[in-house]
């Protein structure tokens, strides 16, 4: 079976352990990973502003990349979102794309999502010392209904306990552009999240998204909170947080 | 109500600046959030009971001509008389109108938001007329001479300090500390009005076409008096606010009234059909009901037509992370958050309410929440295409978004870009790897969080490296 992966363009560009943590637990789940080299953006800055032909250029773009693909995983519940729930509205006058849109439709994964319910993984090479708290980023949980399956993996790392916030579920305030166009309202919805993560008083808070990663580990620093580590979800499962902390020099 | 939502941004600010609004509206979001959650535990098949409730709000929306008709045929049958007013100022009109003809100089008013889009109270207030508003928030309101925040919960933004010191000075009595006490006050303030008010205005939550009745739910039991104690009683409502049947409606109330506040049913369900009866002993001699266009059938001919099923809840704004943050009047008209964001540019022009469809994080928490499905994220960004359509969107927006795509379809030219990014942006961050200032709009992001740096090389570069040295 050929993985497709999606490393997404944030990882791409600020993140890159992201995308070699999924792509390790994919192979060691023991599927063929391609990573189309030309792979850019899957739309979204575009559809959620409003410029629906940047983002139908690239949808097109990111369907013919993926084409020969038996899956596509991406390790962000948004991207994933994107492709899965908005593709077909997207490109729905189209009509010679409607094959190919409902069959990545189909295809696309979340990362978590497809370790679980595709792969069936047993066990993953993690290890994790410490206690963790898991933010449920808004398009995964709504658009991708990724709730248990992080959960799931994150009871298999070896020495890690999950302790849970009060509200999980609470959006993050990121919102793409939303957090560059209405800075202050984010940064104060992010402050509710940085007070609940604090509270549970965890080593490291882990999600699946990189955009609220950035945004909550953004406003945690800002509040002077040096010490909870915000790591992605594929490096904990990967147990890359190691080579983290040592690549970063600082505390990451 | 006068529209101030180009000034967004700037209200927001001040919302979030101000230390009395921000106590106030934690202290009712944890309460109204808790209470549906729990409320709707009691049905155990809540999803289909949304499923069903968006159907009979889409029904009604599609055969709206016909129930309308249906419903006005009834209602005369019953002795009501009909009006159908195409914009705000019809419906002020009509209402003074209704007021000469039957000399009436003191009004008493049950919510109305309907009321709020038309300024009818300063219309009427203006002609002369003495117009009391009696639902407590509404009366609160009225009293500091300010606009609703919320639909179902208009003072939602006043703690019970504030409203203690309004009291103490408006009713010129020592002050209370307690919320019953201060309660009790109003009513006792209020109850001479009801005795000697000439006309009563309310607005309907439903026009049930099977029976020709106009449907108010409360809690208070001043809607119930406000449409049976005045000799005239006029109700004010949207022509979208029609359902077919009293099983139809039964249906939504399952769900208004758990959504709205967490109650399995309201304290009051208000039906009224035609004026009072030779046998009645209570009841207007005269019963008006004003049916309102204002900008609803351009909605119903558009692609967001959805948000006319729209039931009054205020789910979606008591679980919108931005409304939680910074109440309603930032939205800057009568309908404020996820809805508000729809409705507001849809009835008082797009242009001048740039920000409300933009003000979204898109968390879907509201569509999760409505009862009727309405798929408020996707009707936002269908107004963010219009805007971009209609090049309402600032140029740097526009040339930002351009030049993105432009790269993002040119791999070879972005996977440079993004290599010049990393590495600049490692660069800039420094040991902590934090970029603490940027320019531009980013520095929007920076003026209350830092942006974690990134690692210094693509994926795209590291794994091209990788490859190679395997081969």
């Amino acid at each position: 079976m050929k993985v497709g992966l999606f490393v997404t363009c944030l990882v791409d560009l600020m993140r890159p352990s992201i995308g070699f943590a999924s792509l390790k637990l994919l192979e060691s789940a023991g599927y063929e990973v391609i990573v189309p080299t030309g792979q850019t953006c899957c739309g979204q800055p575009g559809y959620n502003s409003g410029d629906r032909l940047a983002a139908q250029a690239l949808a097109k773009k990111l369907i013919d990349e993926f084409a020969t693909c038996d899956y596509i995983v991406v390790p962000s519940g948004s991207c994933g979102g994107m492709i899965r729930a908005h593709y077909p509205e997207l490109l729905a006058e189209f009509p010679e794309f409607s094959d190919a849109v409902q069959s990545i439709a189909q295809k696309t994964y979340e990362l978590t999502d497809f370790l679980v319910n595709v792969a069936h993984i047993a066990n993953v090479p993690g290890r994790f010392q410490g206690s963790v708290t898991y933010h449920d980023s808004c398009s995964g949980l709504r658009e991708m209904n990724v709730k248990a399956q992080p959960r799931i993996l994150l009871s298999k790392v070896d020495g890690l306990s999950l302790r849970e916030m009060h509200q999980p579920e609470q959006c993050c305030g990121f919102g793409g552009t939303f957090a560059v166009k209405y800075g202050d309202i984010s940064s104060r919805i992010a402050d509710l999240k940085c007070e609940d993560v604090q509270s549970v008083g965890a080593d490291a808070l882990v999600l699946g998204d990189l955009g609220c990663m950035l945004n909550i580990e953004g406003r945690l620093r800002r509040r002077g909170d040096g010490d909870t580590r915000v790591l992605h979800i594929a490096e904990v499962l990967a147990g890359m947080t190691e080579d983290l902390r040592a690549s970063s020099g600082a505390k990451a | 109500m006068q529209v101030s939502s180009n000034l967004f941004k700037q209200n927001a600010r001040a919302q979030l600046a101000n230390e009395r609004v921000q106590k106030a509206l934690r202290n009712a979001k944890g309460k109204l959030v808790v209470a549906r959650a729990r409320s709707i535990l009691e049905l155990d098949n809540f999803e289909e009971i949304r499923d069903a409730a968006a159907r009979i709000r889409d029904f009604a929306l599609q055969h709206m001509d016909v129930l309308l008709e249906e419903w006005e045929k009834r209602a005369e049958a019953a002795g009501t008389i009909v009006h159908w007013a195409r914009t705000p100022q019809e419906v002020n009109e009509l209402v003074l109108e209704i007021a000469r003809k039957h000399g009436v100089r003191k009004i008493i008013k049950s919510k109305s938001m309907l009321g709020e889009e038309t300024n009818l109270n300063h219309a009427l207030e203006d002609a002369g007329l003495d117009v009391r508003e009696t639902d407590l928030g509404e009366y609160i309101i009225q009293q500091f001479g300010e606009t609703p925040s919320h639909i179902i919960a208009p003072a939602v933004h006043k703690s019970k300090d504030d409203i203690a010191d309004l009291f103490a000075t408006k009713h010129k009595r020592p002050r209370l500390n307690d919320i019953t006490a201060l309660t009790h006050e109003a009513r006792e303030i209020l109850r001479p009005h009801f005795l000697d008010a000439d006309m009563g205005i309310s607005g309907a939550n439903f026009l049930v076409a099977e029976t020709g009745s106009t449907m108010i739910v409360t809690n208070e039991g001043n809607g119930r008096m406000t449409t049976t104690l005045p000799r005239v009683h006029v109700a004010i409502t949207g022509i979208e606010k029609v359902v077919p049947t009293l099983e139809d409606t039964a249906l939504l109330l399952r769900l208004l009234t758990r959504s709205a506040t967490g109650q399995s049913i309201s304290n009051y369900l208000s039906f009224t059909t035609g004026p009072k009866r030779p046998r009645d002993t209570e009841g207007p001699t005269e019963f008006h009901v004003i049916i309102v266009d204002a900008g609803r059938t351009k909605v119903l001919a558009s692609e967001i037509r959805e948000a006319l099923r729209c039931i009054r809840c205020g789910a979606c704004m008591n679980h919108c992370p931005v409304y939680q943050n910074i109440g309603g009047h930032a939205y800057g008209w009568v309908y404020p958050g996820p809805i508000g964001s729809i409705l507001t540019p849809a009835y008082v022009g797009i242009e001048n309410a740039i920000d409300l469809p933009n003000a979204s994080t898109l968390c879907n928490q509201c569509g999760v929440v409505c009862p009727v499905k309405i798929p408020l994220p996707d009707l936002m960004r269908k107004l963010r295409e219009q805007q971009v359509n209609k090049k309402l969107r600032p140029w740097s927006e526009r040339a930002g978004l351009r030049l993105w795509t432009w790269a993002a379809t040119r791999p070879l030219a972005y996977a440079m870009l993004a290599r010049m990014a990393a590495r600049m942006g490692k660069w800039l961050g420094g040991r902590h790897g934090l970029l603490r200032r940027l320019p531009g709009s980013g520095s929007e992001w920076t003026s209350g969080r830092d942006l974690p740096a990134p690692q210094g090389k693509t994926f795209r570069d590291l794994y091209a490296r990788q490859k190679r040295s395997a081969r």
